[in-house]
This record gives C-alpha cells, structure tokens and sequence, in this order.
C-alpha cells in the first residue's frame, strides 16, 4: 500500500493551483490579443475598401474623398500650412474656444444645479423656464452671438458656454435631488452647517452625475466652438472647414473633421484619467475589466 | 404581581418627571399626505427615558416608530403636546443627540478615519485632535487596520461598527438607534449588541432603540414600549431586571428571559396581527 503523505497532497495542489492561475492568465491574455487584433482587422478592412472603391470610381472621391487623399491633405497642412496660417494656430485657436466655453458653462451648470437643487421654491419657479430655454435649438444663438459679439474668440466661447451649461445643469440638479436622505440626516446629527452638508455631503454625491455629463458636455463645446467659427470666423477648425466645403475640397473637410475627432478623443482621455482621480472612493464597475 | 418576580414589572404609564433625560409628553403627530389627506403617525403618546437608561420601542411594522426618534431629534415638530430633552423644549437639533441609522449612512466617498472624524469636524474641532480622536474610537470597535479603507471595502458588520464609532465619538448624551442591526446576519448582530452595550456602559448615555425583534429589545433594555398598531401610541410598558452586564450569546438561553420574552410577546402579538391584516387591506 502506497500511503500519499499530506505534505505530498498540499504540494500537488499548490502546483496545481499554479498551473490552474498560469493557464487563466494565458487564455486572458489571449482574449486581449483577440480583441485588439479584431479592432485592427476592422480598421484595415474600412480603410481598404474605402481606398479600393474610390481608386476604380465606385465612389467618386470628389465628393467622398478617400483615405490617401485626407492624408495627403493633412500632411500638406503640417508642412506647408493652411491658407488661413499655420495647422497648430487653428487647432489652438479652436481648443482655446472649446476650453473656455467649456469651463464656464460647466461651473455655471454645476453652481446653478446646486443652487436650484437645494431650494424647493427656486427650482419649482425657474423649472418652466429651463425647460423652454432647454428645448429651444442653442445652435441658432450662434447667430445672434456673432451679430452681438463680433467674428472674434467671445461668440464662439458665448456658443459653446449655451451648449454645456444645461448639460450639466441638468445633471447637477439631478445628483443633487438624489443624494441619499438618510446621509444628509447624518451629517445634519452629527453637526454639520447647511453649508457643511452642501459641501461634504451634496456636491461629493453629485459628483458621479456631474463627471459623467462632462464626457458628453466637452463634446459640445467643441461643436459650439466649431459651429461658431463655422458663421463666422478669422481663424479656427471650423473656418477651415467651412473655407474648404467652398473650394469644394472634400479631402479639406474629412481632414478637419478626423483632426476634430482626435482632439475630442485627448481630452476625452484626460477627463476619464481626471474622473478616476476624483472618485477613487468608488468600487470599480464589473465592465471596466479588461478594457 | 407575579410578573414582577418574572423579572418583567408591567408600568403605568405616568406624565414624565422634570428631570428626565428624554420626556414624551401627551404627543399627537398629523401631516399632510402629497395628495392632501390629514394621517396621523402617533397619538397621545407618552414615553419617559430617565438619565443612563436604556429604553427599546417595539411595535409592528407602520407604527411610527421611527416618528417617535425623529421627534427627539427635532426633525418633526409634534402637532400636540411636547417633547423635552435634558429638561429642555426641543427646537432644533441638539449637540447632545447622537444617532444610528437603519441604512447605511456612512459617507462613501471618505475613508473610515474621515468618516469617524466627521462629527468633531463639523463642531470645529481642530483637525489633529479630530483626527486623534477618531483613531482612538476607531480602536474601540476593533477596526484600527482598516483606517484607510473606503466603506465599499468593508463587510456590513464592518461598517455598522464604523457607524458607532462616527456616532460615539461626539459622546451623546442621548442615543437614538432605529433597527441598526436589522440587515445583518444573527451572529454579526450578536456580536454588534455586545459592542453597543460595551460602548454605552462606558458612556452611560440615555438610549431609545428602535426595533421590530422583540428578542433583542428584551436582551438591551431596561424598560420595553410596546405601541400598538398605527396611529401608534404606547400600549404598555415593561422594565426588564435581568443582571447586567450582560452577554448576549447567552442571555437567549436564561430562562428568566425567556419567560420575559413570552409575557412581552403575549402583550405584542394581537398588534402585530392587526398591523398585519390592515397591511393586507390598504395594500402596504
């Protein structure tokens, strides 16, 4: 009879917990691997048949464009500049718009969605009128803001300030109606001011709400900055999209649009990073694993 | 007079000495549904907590128990008669009260020492006496590795213990509990009812306890209310004698308590089986 000494059972399965955890790891790493692989694979395919159809004219690139053309074209804009000054003074000038634009709409959103949100009465009476403001097209104002303010940076930032702030309004006031009752109570037991409880409890519960209307608002701000330059403008992305929609420059417009794209897509990037930052204190959310 | 040698002395509600620490006074409680019907939450109820005593409030779900800590708090006002406490016409919300919520209301955004810290803070503590203090409590409920953990990180017992501390750390002179351990499982409540009486025998606070476990309310108090079903007012009113200190993991067992536990829940059962079929036609 062979006896199998415990330490001999506790040794075998520890390798075989090893080996179990190395093996996972391995089909992780694989699926990663798929996954990036995949994207890629799309990306290639897209680009390809994009390529393909407009070299034998399936599509006409006149109108479409077609993938070496908007590189061409954005090649030329960083080598020789645009007809309206160097790349990087458009991407500024339009950054520093959307920038602007952003932060003050986002501070006034923030502020009046507390405001509104603490007192019963101010928002039972302003609620018909952000509802109306709301639902009228703020692109429109852009007109206005050019006639009012002129071609320089102040409509463009006017626009864009319109497009977040009830965005975040919106979401702020929401945050605040849905702090937990039994936590202000606390805070209220424990001896905390009214101006306590707006600042450790209201604004840090809110906060989830606020972050996430951020993503969307800084996306409208660009577009207001854009559209703004698009009326009317001495420098920006959105007049060197609008100076090539009349060249009937296809290539000119995608360039500016993928330019657009990749500067939403960094800020984007920055305000997760900030995001995270903020709200360490929350417990990570299932789907966030293996992103 | 045989329940007296039970250990379970029946009481005659009386208007509440001067000196009381907690003093209910002939208290009636309406308000106004949001659809414009008058309910009334409690009426002619009259309770008194003497100084250091340990009081519980048992009665069937909708009674308005929880009302009766929110008019100790100064959260609501009563429609008549009037509440005291410390010998003081209650107005607004009293540095002397300290209470437990049902739910977690533990801040999630700051770590345990913020969240123990946080009472001090809010009073104007200087920060490094706030924060000495809190480690100190911290200590007391045995949690002293896990200072820096967010609540999402701990257990539910953890977290309970967090809210005492954040509670005692003010030192009440009165506590309010409402159902503080009802979400958590027998031995983590076993073990939480043992911390609490550890925790207020050295502070020897006047307690009001609300809960719907007659068992655990029998195993606390000192004096037992039961209310009737709602509009909830005070149905009678008992005062435990079993020895103390006492261990809860064993007191279940004594049969002293047991016999108590019997007559109290003779008392509680035809209300609770009210409550219950009044639940059943409004449709709570």
């Amino acid at each position: 009879m062979t006896a199998i000494s415990p330490t001999d059972q506790a040794a075998a399965r520890a390798t075989s917990i090893v080996a179990a955890e190395a093996q996972a790891k391995a089909r992780l790493r694989k699926r990663h691997a798929l996954v990036i692989g995949l994207r890629l694979a799309i990306l290639v395919v897209f680009l390809g048949l994009w390529e393909l159809c407009a070299d034998y004219n399936i599509i006409d690139p006149f109108f479409f464009s077609s993938p070496s053309g908007i590189w061409e074209q954005i090649w030329s804009w960083v080598t020789e500049g645009t007809s309206q000054g160097p790349l990087w003074l458009q991407i500024y000038v339009t950054l520093e718009e959307t920038f602007l634009g952003f932060v003050i709409g986002a501070l006034g959103g923030i502020a009046a969605g507390i405001i509104l949100g603490r007192n019963k009465l101010l928002a039972d009476v302003f609620s018909i009128y952000i509802k109306i403001a709301n639902s009228v097209p703020r692109v429109v104002l852009g007109s206005v803001f050019i006639i009012a303010l002129g071609l320089g940076m102040a409509s463009k930032v006017a626009l864009a300030v319109v497009m977040v702030f009830f965005v975040v309004f919106a979401n702020a006031f929401q945050g605040v109606r849905e702090a937990d009752r039994a936590m202000i109570a606390n805070a209220q037991i424990l001896g905390a001011s009214p101006f306590q409880i707006t600042t450790s409890v209201i604004i840090p519960s809110a906060m989830s709400w606020i972050l996430a209307s951020l993503h969307v608002s800084f996306g409208f701000a660009l577009v207001g900055a854009v559209v703004g330059e698009f009326l009317g403008a001495k420098q920006g992305m959105g007049l060197l999209i609008s100076t090539a929609q009349g060249a009937f420059n296809a290539n000119g417009v995608f360039a500016a649009m993928i330019i657009l794209a990749v500067m939403a897509l960094v800020v984007e990037f920055l305000i997760t990073r900030f995001e995270n930052y903020v709200v360490k204190w929350r417990p990570a959310p299932f789907n966030e694993q293996g992103t | 007079m045989q329940l007296q040698t039970m250990g379970a002395e029946k009481l005659s509600p009386a208007a509440p000495p001067a000196d009381a620490a907690i003093a209910i006074d002939d208290v009636t409680l309406r308000f106004v549904t949001p659809d414009g019907h008058m309910m009334t939450a409690i009426r002619d109820f009259t309770m008194t907590v003497a100084r250091g005593e340990f009081a519980c409030v048992v009665g069937p779900t909708g009674c308005g128990k929880s009302t009766t800590l929110n008019l100790v708090t100064g959260l609501l006002r009563p429609t008549t008669g009037n509440v005291r406490v410390m010998g003081n016409p209650v107005t607004d919300i009293s540095r002397d009260i300290g209470f437990v919520f049902q739910a977690d209301a533990l801040f999630p955004w700051r770590s345990v020492i913020d969240n123990v810290a946080a009472g001090p803070l809010f009073r104007g503590t200087p920060k490094k006496e706030a924060y000495e203090k809190a480690r100190d409590w911290i200590g007391r409920v045995g949690l002293s590795r896990f200072e820096k953990h967010y609540p999402h990180q701990l257990s539910g017992g953890m977290r309970k213990r967090v809210a005492l501390a954040q509670t005692f750390i003010n030192q009440p002179k009165i506590l309010l509990m409402d159902e503080p351990f009802s979400a958590l499982d027998m031995q983590t409540r076993t073990a939480m009812q043992d911390e609490l009486l550890g925790l207020w025998s050295g502070l020897k606070s006047s307690v009001v306890f609300v809960t719907h476990d007659l068992e655990e309310a029998v195993a606390l108090a000192d004096k037992v209310y039961v209310l009737t079903a709602g509009p909830g007012t005070v149905k009678s009113v008992y005062r435990i004698d079993l020895p103390r200190p006492r261990v809860m993991a064993d007191i279940r067992y004594d049969p002293k308590f047991i016999e108590i536990a019997k007559v109290i829940w003779n008392d509680l059962r035809e209300e609770v089986q009210l409550g219950q079929s009044r639940g059943l036609q409004t449709g709570h």
